[in-house]
């Protein structure tokens, strides 16, 4: 499903926070927002999700997102936030479980395929030896993908991942990334991700969107939007932008001589 | 398969000691008379207690709605901590604690005061017991911004004082109604089945509602963003917890008056033994609480025999220093 986004403008208590943001995640592809420090990166995923009042237009699969109902929009968009509360003693698989919230009327319970659907996702996580642990128990690496698992199992073709990787050593970046990726193509998910390091959002994101100042100010391919002259300009960086696997851009900073 | 033995295990926890309840007193009564003029009471039942009939009088007039009482005040004020605990995301949340049992004391008071007791009790506790919480809430919030688990409780503390300085006041303007409005406070469930039928509606209907959220409160506890991105309006369902859970505590305070940590303790007990689900935490705090209470009462009345001793002081006997113990474990926890 494609997410595209029109003129979009947040304000969060009076201040203005985005600005007249346009960008479109296409079906089955990954973009990633990068951008310095209090870009607007995550205010931007958490209007996609609806959980910030906008004005200009979001839709999803054609639709927009504020006209949907909160059931509805959870069965169209998964959402994991930067730093997700972890209940300390519920267990893995209750967490997952979770995910299947927008399928189960008010007053009701899980099915037995609500179940199954979210064992079947702990499956292709590896996580089915931690099913019964409880979350306070977890590592970095393993939290991470449990909650990369609670947003699979909502079963939902868009996914939205602000900063997936905060906290993670190199390899669980990888490990995480490449899971992510994985599912992308399995499922022909749609993927939105912030991330913060510019190489590895180049790596894996089919897209980048570059944002600063709560504006987009350029969107493209990774060799598009990663020049030398942008990343100067936005993130006040000294750098220097080299090739790398699969003319793909790597970002090395560079100490000023003198 | 776990679940079903601790459910079970509660069960016949709260049996045993309602069954305690109806046996000890100024007056034993034997297990075996006590068994068999209940069963004798149900339909189709026919069983000779062999109790005297003085003792069949103090069973079913004293004790049982005693016990009863007791059970359903437990039930109610621990279920309604765990409501609040979920509502606020706060393990320290409690009826007596947020301000709630102070509001409803302060209104039943001026309920008692001013038409005397009757119909508008439970009603008015109603009132004040959503009217404290909310208080309480606005103030801490207001304190700092979002605010620590620590911080609700503190502006709790304060919302209670103040509004039992009220009631005090109140009750000093109406010196002839002193007496009873100061048994009442110090808890008591010694009200006879006029109190049991007039908590009994409120206590079933707060208690469904709130058993009925365990599902949408393990929702909530990841917090609000990503329960309305799992399609939950958060607010929604706060509200009507919150509804229940002061309706609840109104209930347990109008037939016992205050008695403090029931709803932070047993809730707190319960997610130790059965871990930290809703849908686990709300009906076994119902069962344990119940148990809980009805214990404290059996201490409460043998302790000093033939004084009695406030039911409110035995709970915060046990109560306080496990509060202690709850607050380092969540200060662990935030750090």
């Amino acid at each position: 499903m494609t997410v595209e986004i029109t003129g979009v403008d947040v304000d969060l208590g009076g201040r203005p926070v985005l600005r007249g943001v346009t960008a479109t995640a296409r079906e089955g592809r990954w973009l990633a927002v990068i951008g310095p420090n209090g870009a607007g990166k995550s205010t931007l995923l958490k209007a996609v999700m609806g959980l910030l009042p906008h004005t200009g237009l979001i839709t999803v699969g054609g639709r927009p997102v504020r006209d949907l109902a909160p059931r509805d929009r959870a069965r169209v968009l998964a959402y994991a936030p930067q730093s997700p509360l972890l209940p300390p003693d519920m267990t893995v698989h209750e967490y997952a479980l979770l995910g299947r919230t927008p399928y189960i009327p008010y007053w009701g319970r899980e099915s037995a395929r609500d179940t199954e659907t979210a064992r079947a996702v702990l499956d292709r996580l590896d996580l089915t030896a931690l099913a019964a642990r409880p979350l306070e128990r977890l590592s970095g690496g393993e939290r991470q993908r449990v909650v990369l698992a609670r947003a699979l199992t909502q079963q939902a073709p868009v996914l939205l991942l602000d900063e997936p990787t905060t906290a993670l050593d190199l390899g669980h970046q990888q490990q995480v990334l490449e899971l992510v990726d994985r599912l992308r193509r399995d499922d022909g998910l749609t993927v939105v991700s912030t991330l913060h390091d510019l190489t590895l959002a180049a790596q894996y994101a089919d897209d980048l969107l570059l944002m600063s100042g709560g504006t987009a100010v350029a969107a493209g391919s990774p060799g598009e939007v990663l020049t030398e002259d942008l990343v100067t300009r936005h993130f006040g960086a000294r750098v220097t932008i080299g090739a790398g696997p699969a003319g793909r851009p790597v970002v090395h900073l560079r100490r000023p001589t003198g | 398969m776990r679940k079903g033995v601790v459910f079970a295990g509660a069960a016949v926890v709260l049996a045993a000691c309602m069954t305690a309840g109806l046996m000890v007193g100024a007056a034993g009564l034997p297990l075996k008379g006590v068994v068999l003029a209940l069963a004798d009471r149900l339909p189709f039942v026919s069983a000779h207690s062999g109790l005297t009939p003085l003792e069949t009088g103090v069973l079913f007039e004293l004790r049982l709605p005693r016990v009863l009482l007791g059970a359903m005040v437990g039930g109610l004020l621990a279920v309604a901590g765990a409501g609040y605990q979920g509502v606020f995301r706060n393990p320290l949340a409690d009826p007596y604690l947020l301000g709630a049992a102070a509001g409803a004391g302060l209104t039943v008071t001026l309920v008692i005061v001013a038409v005397g007791d009757g119909a508008a009790v439970p009603l008015a506790a109603f009132c004040g017991a959503a009217g404290g919480v909310l208080l309480a809430y606005g103030l801490g919030h207001t304190a700092t911004r979002g605010g620590g688990t620590a911080t609700l409780v503190l502006a709790g503390v304060a919302v209670t004082s103040f509004l039992t300085a009220i009631q005090t006041f109140l009750q000093q303007l109406k010196v002839e109604e002193l007496q009873r409005v100061y048994a009442w406070i110090l808890g008591d469930v010694g009200g006879g089945w006029e109190q049991v039928a007039m908590c009994a509606p409120y206590a079933v209907v707060a208690a469904a509602i709130l058993l009925l959220h365990g599902r949408l409160l393990d929702v909530l506890s990841v917090g609000d963003d990503e329960a309305s991105a799992l399609g939950v309006r958060a607010g929604r369902v706060r509200l009507v917890v919150l509804v229940a859970a002061s309706l609840a505590t109104a209930a347990a305070v109008s037939a016992g008056g205050l008695i403090g940590f029931v709803g932070v303790v047993v809730p707190h007990a319960v997610r130790r033994l059965a871990g930290g689900s809703y849908r686990v935490v709300l009906p076994l705090s119902l069962l344990a609480g119940g148990a809980f209470l009805v214990t404290a009462d059996l201490i409460a009345r043998t302790v000093l025999a033939p004084a009695e001793l406030p039911i409110g002081v035995v709970t915060a006997f046990v109560g306080a220093p496990f509060f202690v113990t709850i607050l380092r474990a969540t200060r662990k926890v935030e750090t």
